[in-house]
Parts: C-alpha cells; sequence; structure tokens
C-alpha cells in the first residue's frame, strides 16, 4: 500500500498526485514509469513518474481521467492509499549533452516531458519547451517547465493562451530561426507522428515516448508489442522511448483501439450516474 | 483397476472457469491407495524431483487418515495440493511404478491431491524453527521454484524474503494455469502455508529494477535465488502478427487467470475472444488457451500444431480433456501468416501442411512443409502459445551473471550455482519453460545448496 500524500487539480479532467514511495523515488530516471493498480478488482495502469523526490521519499504522478480506472484513481484522495504500485519500470530517457534540445509536450503528456527536460538541462543542453494544449485551461506544468528551460512556448488549439495553432507550427519556427540538435516529445501519439515527420527530412534525432497498451508491464504478455525499424519491440521493457523515425504509428495507433469498446462498457459499469453499482460516487 | 476421478460433464464444464477434476471421494482414495503392494525399494520416489515417500503417505490414506498423509508429503513438498493437480505424474512417479509393468500404476497424483484436499484441516504441518536474522536469503520470484526455495529455508531457519514483481503470489500458478485446472483458492492457501513458516512475501518488486543483485548483497542478504521464471513470450515472426486480435498465450492467459477478465466488467480489465480461434502449439499452454476460449464463449476453437498427436508436448490428459469440451485439433499444419482487414483486425490466416520426417536431435521427428499445400482458414483470433523464453530482466541489470546464448542463466544442475558466489538460479529461467515440478525440484536443490554455502 502506498498513500497519497497531496493531490492536487490541475485541469478539469487532470489531476497530479505525490505518493510515497521511498525505494522507487530512490531508483527513478526520467521518461520511466509506474504501474499501479487501485483495489482488488482494479486493472493494472501505466503512469509516467512526472518527478520524483529521493529525499521525501515521493514521487509524483499526473494523469487524466479518460477510462473507468483514471476516473476510480481520482475518486482517491490525500491520506487514501493505492493498493499496488511498482517501478520503476522501462529505460530511462537517453539523456546527454547534445547543444540545443527542443522538449515538446502534449496534452497530460506536458508533465511527462517535464522530467525529461530537467534532466537534458541539467545535462548542460540548451533546451527549448513547447506546451500544446487544446485551450488555457489544459496547459499544465507551465511555471514548473519553465524554470528548467531557456525558452518555453506554448500553443493552444483555441488561441486562449499562447500561440494559436499546435506545437508542430512552433517546432517549424524553431528549426527555422536555429539548430536543433534533438527533439523529444511525449503526448498524444498523432502529436508524436507528426513531429516525427517534421523532423526527419532534417535528419533531426527525434525521441518519442510511446504509450501502447500495457498489462504485466514487465516484459511478459507483449501486449505493448511496437515495430521499430522494421523490428517488434516491447514498450514497457525495451522503451518506452524511441527513435520517432523509425517507429511505425499507423500500426500503433490500430493496436491502441484494441479495447475501446470495452473501456465504454467499463465506464457504464463503474462510473455512470444512472448506475447503481457506479463506484465514482462517494 | 485404477480408480478414475470425478470429472464434470464436458458440455457443462465447458460453459463455466469451475473446476474440471473433482478428485477421489474418500472411498476411492481408500480403494486406489489399498492397490499400492508398498515396495521395500519404492521406484516411485526416484521418479519424484522432491523425493516423496511415496509408499509411506499412501499407506495413511489406505489408514484412513488424510491429514497424517498430507504431513508426510510436506515433510518434502510445500505444495502438494498443487502438484497433485498439475505434475505430470505419468511421466514420472506413476511410471516408475511396479504395478504399471503389467497393469494400471497407483494413481499417486490424485492421491497427492486427495491428501492435501481432505487432510488440510487437520494438518499438523507448521513450522517451529525460530528465524535468525543473521542469516538473511533474498529469493526472487513466487513461483513453484521460489516458493518452494524459499518454504525449504524458512523450515531451516533462514530469515528469507520472497520478492514478487507481479501483485501476487503464484508466478505461473497464478496467471498461467487456469481456475478450472488450478482453483486460485488452492494456490493462495498453500502460500499462507508457506508465510506461515515465516517467509516474508513483498510484492511488486522487480528485482533488476527496484533493487539490482549487488544491492541486495549491501542489504544484508547473504545468498541470492533467481527463480523469475520464463516470461518472455514467443512469436513466430510471421507476417500479420501485430494485427489486432492476436494474443501471446502470455497475455491472454494472464487477462484472464491473474486478471480476471472472464468476470469482466466486475473485474476491469477486459479480454475480447472472437467466434473463430485459432491456438498455435500443442504444450499445456495451449490446451490451457484454447478451453479458456471456449469458456469465454468462442463458437470454434480449433489448436494448430505442426507435428502429430505423438509428438504433442502437452499432458495426454489436459489432450483428452481439450478434444472432449469440443476442441478441435489441426495437426501437421503450420501458420505461414495472418492476414487482416482495413481496419486492422484478424480476418484469416493462411497455413501449410506439413509431414513427419527422421528424428532430430531432441528425439522428436522433425516436419516438413508439403509444397502448394497452404491454404487459408476463417478466423478472427489466434492465441500463440509457442513457448517461453527466461525473463532477460534480471540479467541484463547484471553483467556478471553468465547466460546462455538462448538467454537461459548458467548454472550448475546439482545445486543451482551461477557465475556470481552467493547466486543461486533455478526453474524456467535456467531450463526455459519446463514443469512446475521440475522448478520445484530445482529451488528444492538450491535451498540445500544455499544451507551448505551458508554454513
Amino acid at each position: 500500500m502506498n498513500k497519497i500524500l497531496l493531490k492536487r487539480t490541475l485541469a478539469p479532467q487532470v489531476s497530479l498526485i505525490e505518493v510515497d514511495a521511498p525505494d522507487i523515488a530512490k531508483k527513478a530516471l526520467a521518461g520511466q514509469f509506474v504501474v499501479l493498480r487501485i483495489d482488488q478488482n482494479g486493472e493494472r495502469i501505466p503512469l509516467t513518474i512526472a518527478d520524483s523526490n529521493p529525499s521525501k521519499g515521493t514521487i509524483t504522478i499526473v494523469f487524466q481521467k479518460i477510462g473507468a480506472s483514471t476516473r476510480l484513481l481520482d475518486r482517491l484522495n490525500q491520506g487514501d492509499s493505492i493498493l499496488d504500485l511498482l517501478g520503476p519500470l522501462g529505460h530511462p530517457a537517453h539523456i546527454e549533452n547534445m547543444g540545443t534540445v527542443v522538449c515538446i509536450g502534449g496534452g497530460v503528456g506536458i508533465a511527462e516531458i517535464y522530467p525529461v527536460a530537467k534532466a537534458y538541462k541539467n545535462a548542460g543542453n540548451r533546451v527549448i519547451s513547447v506546451l500544446g494544449a487544446r485551450n488555457k485551461d489544459l496547459i499544465i506544468f507551465a511555471d514548473e517547465i519553465s524554470r528548467v528551460s531557456d525558452e518555453c512556448h506554448i500553443t493552444t488549439d483555441d488561441g486562449s493562451l499562447g500561440k494559436k495553432g499546435l506545437v508542430s507550427d512552433v517546432l517549424k519556427e524553431i528549426m527555422g530561426k536555429e539548430k536543433v540538435s534533438l527533439v523529444s516529445a511525449v503526448g498524444p501519439t498523432i502529436m508524436m507522428k507528426v513531429i516525427s515527420d517534421l523532423t526527419k527530412p532534417y535528419n533531426i534525432k527525434t525521441y518519442v515516448s510511446l504509450n501502447p497498451i500495457m498489462l504485466d508491464a514487465t516484459g511478459m504478455c507483449g501486449v505493448c508489442r511496437v515495430t521499430v525499424g522494421g523490428k517488434v519491440k516491447f514498450a514497457c521493457v525495451d522503451g518506452p522511448e524511441f527513435d520517432g523515425h523509425e517507429v511505425d504509428f499507423a500500426e500503433l495507433m490500430s493496436r491502441q483501439k484494441l479495447y475501446i469498446d470495452e473501456e465504454k462498457r467499463s465506464v457504464e459499469r463503474h462510473c455512470s450516474d444512472e448506475n447503481p453499482n457506479c463506484r465514482c460516487k462517494g | 483397476m485404477r480408480n478414475k476421478p470425478r470429472l464434470r460433464d464436458p458440455k457443462e464444464r465447458a460453459g463455466d472457469f469451475n473446476e474440471v477434476s473433482m478428485g477421489y471421494s474418500p472411498e476411492q482414495a481408500k480403494e486406489e491407495a489399498s492397490r499400492c503392494i508398498q515396495c521395500k525399494n519404492p521406484q516411485c520416489v526416484k521418479g519424484c524431483p522432491v523425493n516423496i515417500n511415496i509408499p509411506a503417505f499412501i499407506k495413511l490414506i489406505a489408514e484412513g487418515d488424510p491429514a497424517a498423509a498430507l504431513d508426510k508429503i510436506k515433510e518434502k513438498n510445500n505444495l502438494p495440493a498443487v502438484c497433485g493437480r498439475v505434475c505430470p505424474q505419468e511421466d514420472q512417479c506413476e511410471k516408475m511404478c511396479i504395478l504399471g509393468r503389467k497393469g494400471e500404476p497407483i494413481a499417486i497424483g490424485y492421491l497427492e491431491r486427495y491428501a492435501s484436499d481432505y487432510g488440510n484441516k487437520n494438518s499438523q504441518s507448521r513450522n517451529t524453527k525460530q528465524s535468525s536474522l543473521d542469516k538473511k536469503v533474498a529469493v526472487v520470484g513466487a513461483g513453484p521454484a521460489g516458493l518452494t526455495c524459499a518454504a525449504d529455508l524458512a523450515k531451516d531457519g533462514f530469515s528469507v524474503t520472497l520478492f514478487e514483481s507481479l501483485h501476487g503470489p503464484g508466478g505461473v500458478l497464478s496467471y498461467g494455469i487456469p481456475e478450472f485446472r488450478l482453483p486460485k483458492k488452492i494456490v493462495n492457501d498453500e502460500v499462507e502455508y508457506i508465510r506461515s513458516l515465516g517467509v516474508d512475501i513483498r510484492y511488486n518488486m522487480m528485482i533488476g529494477g527496484i533493487f539490482t543483485v549487488k544491492e541486495l548483497f549491501a542489504q544484508g542478504y547473504k545468498a541470492i535465488f533467481l527463480g523469475s521464471g520464463a516470461g518472455l513470450p514467443k512469436f513466430m515472426g510471421i507476417p500479420g502478427e501485430n494485427l489486432n486480435g492476436v494474443y501471446s498465450a502470455n497475455e491472454f492467459l494472464t487477462r484472464v487467470n491473474l486478471m480476471k477478465a472472464y468476470r469482466f466488467p466486475e473485474f476491469m480489465t477486459p479480454v475480447r475472444i472472437g467466434k473463430k480461434v485459432a491456438v498455435v502449439g500443442g504444450g499445456n499452454v495451449a490446451m490451457d488457451s484454447a478451453r479458456s476460449a471456449l469458456r469465454l464463449g468462442a463458437e470454434k476453437v480449433c489448436i494448430v500444431y505442426r507435428r502429430s498427436k505423438e509428438e504433442m508436448p502437452a499432458r495426454i490428459e489436459e489432450a483428452e480433456n481439450a478434444l472432449e469440451e469440443g476442441i478441435e485439433f489441426r495437426l501437421l499444419t503450420s501458420p505461414t501468416k495472418i492476414i487482416g482487414d482495413e481496419k486492422g483486425w484478424v480476418r484469416s490466416m493462411e497455413c501449410i501442411k506439413m509431414e513427419l520426417g527422421e528424428k532430430d536431435e531432441s528425439g522428436r521427428r522433425k516436419f516438413i512443409p508439403l509444397k502448394g499445400s497452404e491454404y487459408v482458414m476463417e478466423i478472427d483470433t489466434v492465441i500463440m502459445a509457442i513457448g517461453q523464453s527466461p525473463n532477460p530482466l534480471i540479467g541484463n541489470s547484471c553483467s556478471e551473471l553468465k547466460r546462455e546464448k538462448w538467454g537461459g542463466v548458467i548454472a550448475d544442475p546439482e545445486t543451482g550455482q551461477t557465475s556470481i558466489p552467493g547466486v543461486f538460479a533455478g526453474g524456467d529461467i535456467v531450463t526455459g519453460a519446463a514443469t512446475v515440478i521440475s522448478a520445484m525440484g530445482a529451488g528444492k536443490k538450491a535451498a540445500e545448496a544455499i544451507r551448505k554455502h551458508l554454513g
């Protein structure tokens, strides 16, 4: 059991929890993730470690309420405990001093790019961050990311904060202005695909952190398999970070839709207002 | 004549996940036990990887005392209710039984199961030794090898911590073998017994990630046993394997068994089973997958295996159970590609027919594809049950640990000693995917070696 020591709402559908996990906090590196299970009937859900504090013994997780499990997770409050917490999992992000690194976060991926940006900064890079979301409410972690960036750009689909448009538009501008050594992107799969397509002709190394469906997340089941450079890789143990120019994004996007119907049924069963079994209500 | 165990009706049992075999009644067990001629030099014991005193426990059953029989078994075997159900006795103890030469061997497995099921309440088997903290041992993996090693060491007074990466115990007993063959309550009861011996089990701890082997030594563990199994699923490498609707058997069975997807949406992990399911492979895992698919409501399930029935590695009993329940067997057949629709879902599978040739070095007859025999079968789900490799995570975090090219940890077969002093290994991580009881045997040998190593 791991206690939630702090909980904050970052945006209408996005929450942050700080969880007591001393052993994980000591080991966690940028780009790694945990798997958690809320209760005995729960799924194993993979979530990126957004921050870790070894001296306090805590890790920070930011999640968006998308499916039934994340909605149930959001029912937990400060002082409540998470039944199972496994980590750190996956390879850390490749961090080295490359020169100028552009770190791109889309939606809840903004919180996930934060530790990566911080690590690139600490490694001596010039860090340019680009944060994008649908609207201003969904721009999270902007202060934290600004602190570890030399430049920080914000874009929103509706123009309610920063520039109206997409993160790829801003990346294009930056590439026009200065030499970019490396791009690291976390966010919706389609965003990571667009970014990778954009940098490929210029041969700018581009890392993406993939989020396929996972089950055990320790290399046992293979549901997270992705094709990278023509080879089958398990994102949980071989990734989650891969070379964006090598990833078969079409296959990944198809595989991410595997359980769309079941997700809906699960939300209806566990989280709908009309359902007496709903566990989202108090 | 050997007593037949009570089996549920195939039609009824194929509709649920309750246990298929009901084992022996007390009368049947007594009768079967009385057939044992109590050899002075019992061959059956030689066939048992953990050397249970088989004639002695059978005698106690014949005398009507299953609790005493269970205590006798537990002197050597820490998981009797599991072994009574899933050991391939026909290749081990029962194969050696002298009665089998002219007639049918004693049903040792069913008697072991009976002793466990009926004797558990009155069993006296409890640990009396106090663990001594200066002899800390870390065991990695709460599957058959790790549980056995941990239990034996705890019985000897060692302070044992068992690290498990999943959220529950049992390893393959929990994620792999289905409820209808091995009820999870049985596994949990056996694990409770092992905990009562003083073993401290820590879940959600993936060694190689959270702690390395070196760090475990630094924490004061004097010896380490690695029993993390063969969890890495194999795929065939044919086109279409990443289509939606293709599972590794590990994924499919983990969803169904460990995560209880057969009770979705009450349990939140989903599993999707189509109408027509092909399971590729001929081992017990293939049988378990096929029979689970049937129970989840598939209309048609077939096993696709490249050799013939004689070469099939599955237990005969399990293949017969599958056949009775309506599983179709397409033997001498191997997939060549999986074909999908425009949305990326499986629609059909192309297979090629095989014939058998000379025996290869493993003693099994080689299969030879018959040119031009390709045909397409309509299916919407494929489950790949063609084997697993050792989980590489611990080895990757520990370069001193020597491994075979195929990934197995190199360990002395008699002691489990690896290339690192104080580190022992056993079970599927050493041999590749094998049986529950052989892993238990390796755990037992390693416990003995650790005892000697720590003097």
